[in-house]
């Protein structure tokens, strides 16, 4: 006769945690940190469209590390949740807090209730009218949340990267200073026997949650913007505080999408 | 209420169940009571009961599209509002007017801007114009049970077509039926509403090809300002209380709104060469 052999449930959730960990840990790393002019999430990413970071709302951004099928699935929940509230009140009642606390709900039972946890991170973002009140919400595997003051890093080795974080992070620096950090933090770990690596802007994906932009407040840096962006401060051009918008599918008589002046997305619409 | 809304637990499983990038879609399953379509009306006609959005009009050029709508809402023979606002970006790069019943419009309206960024935000890439204009006319089918019982709303939609091959083509119009029926407008022009007689005929005579945006945008108040003249449902340029058209483009820059100064110079335009020549 097989024997039924008892495992207490602290073990059972010792092993799922770890799980859980041993999978987010793989995966490459993300950093989120304010800046004088909102939210920059920076992620080491191959892929130009299978998203680590992505937009939720107005003010809200998403980022998360681990499996893209599991986070996916949390980031249009998140979506549709976002989209649901902001139709049934309004565009300024979607809050980065109530998303966060449904998704530590959502990943808790995950948690508890399901054979295998979610092997994710994920970081919530929200922009405010000012510094002070940006706010991030780390949320692990096992549904907790937390209030991260103004930097987080995500993914593996996710300790060291946040060391160089804590130790250079200000919310007065301005996009491109913060990005040269979000770099240098990323490539501090992984390389050979420990040391640091390069990191090319072909192997980042960059976006901003921007304060001053009106309505829809994410946008992606890539292309030129970023290239001058992480580029090493020597000539330090002025235009580099002032990327270029995400460019739009090229229309016919356009020149080419990296020379175009910025152009902001136009005011998310309102009905009356 | 509908679920999601400040519910403590989890999200239900049709937040997580993959497959559709539509908001329509996932308000059905998870909020119907949202959806335009989906009330029961009592048996009648009820077409005094709300107030009416009357007269939208549209042209195309070779840099993007020109929508402009008249400010007036009426109830009968009563004025119900003068300053509403019937033209609206649907997203960055296309502008919907509505005309009919103006509550049932304006709920559609925030629907359909809702679906657009929906599946943008999912999907990761813009709807083409013509799924836009497609996923437009599906909104309206759903509507035609209440249009039948007096609550009839007709949009008019335009956007700059980024997947244009042909320059010149960019500027693209759609109108509808209250049954769902989609037309393209190829002639340059098109108008809605009880004015949209007098306004089309009013470009008949001077539209032609090749004009400028801001030109397009003063025809398209000289149009209103024809249409306001023989329609008592339209409202003209209100210079007394400073109350002009709404007028948008939509360019390869995005949608952009005239400001007030514009449109009131358009609009004086009109009134000081009319005094000239004031027609009967």
């Amino acid at each position: 006769m097989a024997m039924q052999f008892y495992a207490s449930p602290e073990q059972i959730m010792r092993d799922r945690s770890e799980y859980a960990r041993k999978g987010i840990a793989r995966g490459r790393s993300v950093v989120v940190l304010t800046y004088a002019g909102g939210v920059l999430f920076v992620a080491e990413n191959l892929s130009t469209t299978l998203h680590k970071v992505s937009e939720i709302y107005d003010k809200i951004g998403f980022a998360a590390v681990g499996r893209y099928n599991e986070f996916e699935n949390l980031r249009n929940a998140g979506v549709r949740m976002a989209d649901l509230r902001g139709y049934s009140y309004d565009r300024r009642d979607v809050t980065g807090r109530a998303l966060a606390s449904a998704y530590a709900q959502t990943l808790g039972s995950i948690f508890s209730e399901q054979g295998k946890p979610y092997e994710v991170e994920i970081c919530v973002a929200e922009v405010g009218s000012a510094p002070e009140h940006d706010e991030l919400y780390r949320l692990t595997y096992d549904g907790s949340v937390q209030d991260e003051p103004g930097f987080m890093a995500m993914g593996g080795q996710a300790e060291a990267i946040g060391n160089i974080l804590r130790a250079e992070h200000s919310v007065s620096h301005t996009l491109g200073e913060a990005l040269k950090l979000a770099v240098k933090a990323l490539s501090s770990v992984g390389g050979e026997g420990g040391a640091a690596r390069t990191l090319a802007p072909e192997q980042l994906e960059v976006a901003v949650l921007e304060r001053a932009r009106p309505g829809r407040k994410f946008r992606r840096v890539i292309g030129a913007a970023l290239t001058a962006l992480v580029a090493p401060a020597k000539a330090d051009p002025p235009k580099a505080e002032e990327p270029q918008a995400e460019p739009a599918k090229p229309g016919v008589s356009k020149p080419a999408a990296t020379t175009k002046p910025d152009v902001p997305k136009p005011e998310t619409p309102s009905a009356q | 209420m509908s679920a999601g809304l400040g519910s403590p637990g989890r999200l239900p499983a049709s937040f997580t169940t993959p497959g559709t990038s539509s908001f329509t879609d996932f308000l059905t399953q998870v909020a119907p009571e949202l959806l335009p379509g989906r009330r029961t009306l009592p048996a009648g006609m009820n077409a005094d009961l709300a107030p009416h959005a009357t007269t939208i009009v549209a042209i195309s050029t070779d840099e993007g599209v020109v929508m402009a709508g008249d400010r007036r809402a009426t109830m009968g023979n009563l004025i119900a509002s003068r300053d509403i606002e019937k033209v609206h970006p649907a997203d960055p790069y296309s502008l919907i007017g509505i005309a009919g019943t103006a509550g049932v419009g304006i709920e559609l309206m925030r629907l359909f801007q809702v679906e657009l960024q929906h599946y943008e935000k999912i999907e990761g890439a813009m709807l083409s114009l013509d799924g836009k204009a497609n996923r437009l006319a599906t909104m309206i089918r759903q509507n035609l049970g209440a249009a039948m019982q007096g609550l009839a709303v007709i949009p008019l939609f335009a956007g700059f077509d980024l997947d244009a091959k042909t320059p010149g083509k960019v500027g693209r119009i759609f109108s509808f039926d209250i049954a769902g029926g989609l037309y393209e407008e190829h002639g340059g022009y098109d108008a809605i509403g009880s004015g949209s007689l007098f306004a089309k005929s009013s470009l008949k005579k001077r539209y032609k090809r090749g004009l400028g945006i801001t030109e397009a945008a003063q025809l398209a108040v000289e149009a209103l300002f024809d249409a306001a003249d023989d329609d008592t449902a339209t409202g003209g340029p209100d210079v007394i209380r400073k109350i002009f058209p709404v007028v948008m483009t939509a360019t390869a820059e995005g949608t952009q709104r005239l400001t007030d100064e514009e449109t009131a110079a358009m609009a004086e335009n009109v009134i000081a060469a009319r005094a000239l020549q004031p027609g009967a």
